[in-house]
């Protein structure tokens, strides 16, 4: 039963796929890999992998989704006609699929419980991660504090994307008389988002402080509170939204984030032991631990929070001066 | 044994509620009678999946999450609906029979 799901589902991603290359309107494009999200974290869900599910269906169906729709609004939504034949890119394309495929034939069988990637560390984290971090959700131990190096680069990489989005575009400025925005006539969307944009905030925080024990985390987190003041924006119009987040306070909390991460790390350095090496910060090593993830989930949250919200600001205000002329 | 069998009578009916949503999204003929088909899906076919899940819940924390889920949805749904419509004649679009009316004045 479980193939028969993963196999409908796969089918429906390589539709997805297929209508995603052959459309020419970018907008219809942009929802289909808002559905094709969705299906990627249906299929990890039905993987039990619940927390890379949380953030396939936050991040890349619901802000990346709001990102491109933003990118939309700057570039346009049809298509380039592409005129030059495309024999070689086929040639190209065929022969490294060909490889590629040729490659899976020396694969492990899939799913065998002896393969190397069963066999490598995840047996160590699984066995020892209980008395080593005793944290429920062991996907948190790994990503915090066993692979806390990868996840301040990933970190570091949303700090350098919103710097590269806003060296390009800039953030809004705040001015006194600003145009009017938003959705002035849609009374039932004001009040409707009145209503939901605190649960929003509120479940944002939830993630936030309950990934030590569930799905969940500083990513998710992030985002979700983003797209609360993202609908915000889009229904009060941006210069209340940034009048209400004021902009320059993103930019600092975006840069706080990642330095509450790396300053964790040197603090344990401080404290004796290596870097990121969390067992140092409190007394008992594993009430350490927990400070530390409790620590860097903060971190990511408030850089992820602040990045796609700078971003998304950079685009909505650069679409509104090129409305004005 | 009951409960069970109500559950999977609910799950049914949200199936079926889905269906008949994507097929009268495909098959109406305009705009807003395709939001109308979208929107009956949303509503109608989440109480029924919701309350079929519920039905299999040992009625603890689970339960409490799964409502949640569906009052959240009870109130985007009919909302997303709304918006799409009210954009849609905002931007002049008309219905079906005014389409239709217009047609024959101009013939006439």
């Amino acid at each position: 039963m479980v193939e028969f799901i993963d196999l409908v589902l796969l089918g429906m991603l390589a539709i997805t796929a297929m209508r995603i290359i052959f459309l020419k309107d970018l907008f219809a494009v942009v929802m289909l890999f808002g559905i094709y999200s969705f299906l990627s974290a249906l299929i990890f869900v039905n993987l039990d992998a619940v927390d890379v599910a949380f953030t396939e269906a936050s991040v890349g169906a619901g802000i990346s989704t709001v990102l491109m729709l933003g990118t939309l609004a700057l570039t346009g939504r049809k298509e380039k006609v592409n005129s030059h034949t495309a024999w070689l890119p086929l040639i190209v394309v065929v022969v490294t699929g060909a490889a590629l495929i040729y490659g899976t034939l020396d694969m492990p069988p899939f799913g065998d419980s002896n393969n190397p990637v069963q066999q490598h560390v995840a047996p160590r984290y699984i066995q020892d991660s209980p008395q080593e971090i005793g944290l429920p959700n062991m996907v948190t131990s790994v990503l915090a504090s066993y692979r806390a190096f990868d996840t301040l680069g990933e970190t570091a990489v949303v700090f350098a994307a919103a710097i590269g989005v806003l060296s390009l575009l800039g953030l809004p400025k705040q001015e006194k008389s600003a145009i009017e925005s938003g959705l002035k006539s849609h009374l039932v969307l004001r009040v409707v988002a009145k209503l939901v944009i605190p649960l929003i905030i509120l479940f944002a925080l939830y993630v936030q402080f309950h990934g030590d024990y569930g799905p969940g985390g500083g990513f998710q987190a992030g985002v979700i509170a983003a797209a609360a003041i993202i609908l915000y924006a889009l229904v009060f119009g941006l210069p209340t939204a940034a009048h209400v987040i004021a902009p320059s306070l993103l930019k600092a909390l975006a840069a706080l984030g990642v330095l509450i991460y790396a300053g964790t790390g040197v603090a344990s350095f401080f404290l004796g032991g290596d870097f990121l090496d969390y067992n140092v910060l409190a007394s008992d090593p594993v009430a350490g631990q927990h400070i530390g993830i409790i620590l860097i989930e903060l971190g990511v949250g408030l850089t992820v929070f602040a990045a796609m919200l700078c971003i998304f600001y950079a685009f909505a205000a650069q679409a509104e001066r090129t409305n004005i002329q | 044994m009951i409960i069970e069998a109500a559950s999977t009578l609910f799950l049914i009916l949200g199936a079926f509620f889905s269906l008949t949503g994507a097929v009268g999204l495909f098959r109406f003929p305009d705009f807003f009678t395709r939001v109308h088909a979208a929107s009956v899906t949303d509503s109608a076919a989440t109480i029924f999946i919701i309350f079929g899940l519920v039905l299999r819940t040992d009625f603890g924390l689970v339960a409490v999450k799964l409502l949640f889920i569906l009052i959240f949805l009870l109130i985007t749904s009919p909302t997303a609906s709304h918006a799409l419509a009210k954009s849609a004649r905002h931007g002049g679009l008309l219905t079906l029979v005014e389409t239709e009316a217009t047609k024959k004045e101009d013939s006439d």
